[in-house]
């Protein structure tokens, strides 16, 4: 127990110091650091609806699209709006939820296969409406995106601006960081208590048998609902971060091969398990910063030209990925253990 | 000119295109109840290799007459994308019968994006201009303008369509197939080999998916590492909008998408001109007067109406227009 | 068992048909509290079918079921569940990845209100709803007599585990009917031994069985009051030293057999 907490102390503080460290590397690595984060967000949402109730959701980035847009449309000159974040942020998440609900409530009563190939069209739909909301009224400014849009700011405390704490330098970025690592923290516990609730067990339990769950009692229909609403929820906050952060936004970001990106990390690293799949989405946002770094200078090296540009040798590695990993590993790298979570747990509960 | 007639053709070929692809779907669905979402990249990859062998012949100068260079195009195609088939189902698909649902499904996205990037990887990024040397003659009726290729592509739908009918129908390899669909056990019992129905249902879609991409290219005079996507997409509302795993229901289903989508995309921006609305045109005078029009929604939209259509169909009629299978069977 | 039980459940003419067959024809039937009622019938006579339309799975033709004295909503299986009918399959359904004890548990969601927000937050009284799931749900593996394999995945268990697992999972909705669809298929003599006995402690407990059974012994032996289905019809519905002599039913079998 002790070195337990220990270890989890030694994480945390490599945690808070990693962007401090980083910072003197570059400040180009904190942002990618941030993206990494954004993206473990973004896989424990979608960890809910794909990991836990077993929907196969293929459109999720169109819900991160929905998030972004609402926060670049309410917080930049575009519309000359400058709405505070404790207004957008939790807009993005509803509209984005709403969008979740209108596209499962006719889907989620059939077999889960349509479920997949409606959100996959879902997604090309918000893309074609991003591109094309320009005209006749410029609502999203289509494929050139939008522009200095608002970053994040509490109260007078501005996260695009470097401040000095304790003779320390705290550049944008880098509260950044912290402030993901924050709402990361939140995904996780929200992830892991919900595992262990009475609707987690009943998501679970679709997953494995849905006439079973039904034939308990179970409302499968308002049930599924609840995780796709959910998963889409939080892919709407992490769009408005998104957004933040980044200050520009545009339909490029939102591409279906991000969709696949996101399903990979929880596929490879363990559906449904919270450690998995954090481990899995860490894995594979590192996957291009280590092909541009890898496989470019090999290749030129031994054929004195680039013959597979990284980005696509990055969608076949996903591709093959799914592939092997349903094939051999279907549970994925780090598979929940749910007997040993109960074991443990239960060894808690008499030891108590 | 006749919009109404007009779009009625062009609905009619790329219906006809929609029908052929949505077979394949359907077909795997109807014995296995798997999305292969892989089809939608077995098209393309049959338009790209028929793309290669034709413009290797046309760059050779063989001074073969057009249609046979096509022809041969085609004939290319046909069985790279049937082995495809063949290996999807035997690599990716078979393993995992008996794995939970989810697993296939993942499968079946990984393979479409494997695919995708291979054909991206073989024909590069850039949308390959698909020679156009088939006579394109135009005929005129009734206001509006058929071309040869239009034709072309409706018949060969129309032929392929009655081939397959008659072959599900009337051989006995074809029964087994429908027999399987039925259901697989009893199938197994009466001495069918479920594996090689499955197999033939992947080979046959890809087949005529082939054929399929290639009339897509010469119909649109491109092709693109992408284009099974969206197509795919639209083939399988088309399966949807039918009745999924209804050979008949594909091939009506096709046609009906075609037109709506054509239709659709021939009307939307007459129908959504604000300037013609009454209480909006009022507060756009101005615009109005000097653009003339305020289109809403032009015809850069029309990928959104196969979706629309689907969605409609999911929520009013989730077993299609044909469709006796009950879709709530999990 | 006096006749003078109240009624439970009465079915009225329930007709499901599948394309071209009839798989069933205006049965009826009651079932009284208290007892245990078997189902019997030749393979394909209808005892599945009316099994799912009962429960929710299938949807009837005509007909309709009064239970504890309302009219039953047989839209969906959940909504069957949650007025107190509780079924297991034949070919036994498990939440296979989940242990045991998370199955049963799974059986209380019908019973509980806890949502996302008392989840996430864990709020005093979601906290004390899932203290109590979890103890009802260890009792009812103890009940049922698997409490040591609680911490095993499901798919793990034994077959004869498997079905008291799917039993405890059951009881846990806390029905007022439970209906078994052959739970001694593929069971040794002493599973089946075992299993009956159960069902006969849940009758003294004051539970009402339906059982669906093929193994005709077994329910002659267990059985208050039979019915037997053939060809999607009731032929017969009585005590079973009655049903046993009935010309119609040994034709039935006699026919079914030959």
């Amino acid at each position: 127990m002790k070195r337990q907490t220990l270890g989890l102390a030694i994480v945390a503080l490599a945690l808070l110091a990693l962007p401090l460290v980083l910072t003197q590397i570059g400040t180009a690595w904190v942002r990618i650091a941030n993206l990494a984060i954004l993206f473990i967000f973004l896989s424990l949402g979608l960890n809910i609806v794909v990991g836990m109730a077993g929907l196969l959701d293929l459109g999720y980035v169109a819900f991160y699209a929905v998030g972004a847009y609402t926060w670049a449309l309410l917080a930049s000159p575009h519309f000359d709006l400058h709405l505070p974040f404790w207004v957008i942020l939790p807009l993005g998440a509803l509209f984005a939820c709403i969008a979740g609900a209108v596209l499962g409530a006719p889907t989620l009563r059939l077999r889960g296969d349509y479920l997949a190939i409606v959100t996959l069209g879902f997604g090309e739909i918000v893309r074609i409406f991003m591109n094309n909301l320009s005209a006749p009224f410029n609502i999203t400014n289509g494929p050139k995106g939008i522009t200095r849009i608002d970053g994040m700011r509490i109260g007078d405390f501005n996260f695009t601006q470097t401040d000095t704490l304790l003779g320390i330098a705290f550049t944008g970025p880098a509260k950044y960081y912290y402030l993901l690592l924050l709402l990361l923290l939140g995904v996780i516990v929200v992830n892991l208590r919900l595992q262990n609730s009475r609707i987690g067990r009943a998501w679970v339990a679709i997953r494995e048998d849905e006439i079973a769950a039904k034939a308990v009692g179970i409302n499968t229909r308002n049930v599924k609902l609840l995780a796709f609403a959910m998963g889409a929820s939080f892919g709407g906050i992490a769009g408005g971060m998104f957004a933040a952060m980044q200050g520009f936004v545009s339909p490029e970001s939102f591409v279906l091969n991000e969709s696949i990106m996101i399903l990979a990390m929880i596929v490879l690293g363990g559906m449904g398990n919270v450690w998995g799949v954090i481990a899995g989405a860490l894995l594979l946002s590192f996957v291009p910063e280590f092909l541009r770094y890898s496989v470019e200078p090999l290749q030129r090296a031994v054929f004195g030209r680039m013959l597979i540009d990284p980005e696509v040798l990055r969608m076949l590695l996903f591709g093959i990925a799914l592939v092997l990993t349903m094939r051999f590993r279907p549970a994925g790298l780090w598979p929940e253990k749910r007997h040993q979570r109960e074991m443990s747990q239960a060894l808690e509960g008499t030891g108590a | 000119m006749d919009t109404f007639l007009q779009q009625l053709i062009n609905g009619l070929t790329t219906g006809s295109v929609y029908a052929i692809v949505a077979l394949g779907y359907t077909m795997v669905y109807g014995v296995i109840q798997l999305i292969n979402f892989a089809h939608g990249e077995v098209v393309m990859i049959g338009a790209m290799v028929a793309f290669s062998v034709i413009m290797a012949l046309v760059g050779a100068g063989t001074g073969l007459p057009p249609a046979l260079v096509v022809l041969l195009g085609v004939l290319a195609a046909v069985p790279v994308c049937m082995a495809i088939g063949y290996a999807l189902e035997r690599l990716a698909y078979r393993p995992l019968r008996h794995a939970p649902r989810l697993a296939p499904l993942i499968t079946a996205i990984g393979m479409s994006i494997i695919l995708q990037h291979l054909a991206l990887l073989i024909w590069g990024r850039d949308p390959r201009a698909f020679p156009q040397i088939l006579e394109n003659a135009s005929f005129a009726i009734g206001g509006a303008a058929i071309s040869t290729v239009q034709i072309a592509i409706i018949l060969l739908s129309l032929l392929m369509m009655a081939g397959l009918t008659w072959f599900v129908h009337r051989t006995k390899f074809g029964i087994a197939i429908r027999a399987t669909a039925e259901d697989v056990r009893v199938a197994a019992l009466m001495g069918i080999d479920a594996n090689r129905v499955i197999a033939a249902t992947f080979v046959i879609g890809a087949a005529l998916g082939a054929v399929a991409g290639v009339m897509v290219g010469t119909y649109y005079g491109i092709a693109h590492y992408t284009m099974g996507f969206v197509l795919g997409l639209k083939a399988f509302s088309a399966a949807v909008l039918g009745g999924i795993g209804n050979l008949a229901g594909a091939m009506l289903g096709g046609i009906v998408l075609g037109l709506v989508e054509a239709l659709g995309t021939g009307y939307i921006s007459e129908i959504s001109d604000l300037c013609q609305w009454p209480l909006v045109g009022e507060l756009l005078t101005e615009r109005c007067a000097a653009e003339g029009h305020v289109i809403l929604f032009g015809s850069n939209y029309q990928d959104v109406f196969a979706f629309l259509v689907l969605i409609l169909v999911l929520v009013f009629r989730p077993s299609g227009l044909l469709g006796e299978r009950v879709a709530e069977r999990a | 068992m006096s006749a003078a039980a109240p009624l439970l459940l009465e079915a009225r003419n329930i007709s499901k048909r599948f394309g071209g067959v009839q798989a069933l024809k205006d049965v009826s039937l009651t079932i009284r509290t208290g007892e245990i009622y078997g189902l019997i019938g030749p393979n394909g006579a209808g005892k599945t079918t009316f099994f799912n339309v009962l429960t929710g799975l299938y949807q009837r033709d005509s007909g309709d079921v009064l239970f504890a004295d309302q009219a039953l909503d047989l839209t969906s299986p959940n909504r069957v569940a949650a007025a107190g009918i509780a079924r297991t399959f034949q070919n036994i359904r498990l939440f296979g990845n989940m242990t045991a004890l998370e199955n049963v548990m799974v059986g209380r969601h019908v019973r509980t209100r806890a949502g996302v927000f008392g989840a996430i937050l864990r709020t005093a009284s979601q906290r004390a709803e899932e203290a109590a799931i979890r103890r009802r749900a260890l009792e009812l593996l103890h009940y049922v007599g698997i409490a040591h394999r609680a911490h095993d995945l499901a798919r793990h268990l034994s077959y004869g585990d498997q079905r008291r697992l799917e039993i405890a999972r059951a009881l846990a909705t806390e029905p007022k009917l439970l209906a078994l669809d052959e739970p001694a298929a593929g069971m040794n003599a002493t599973e089946t031994a075992g299993l009956r006995q159960l069902i006969e402690g849940l009758r003294n407990d004051g539970l009402t069985v339906l059982l669906i059974e093929h193994d005709v012994k077994l329910v002659m032996g267990l059985c208050d009051r039979i019915a037997v289905l053939d060809y999607g019809e009731k032929i017969a519905e009585d005590v079973p030293a009655v049903v046993q002599k009935d010309p119609k039913v040994i034709a039935a079998y006699l026919g079914g057999a030959g």
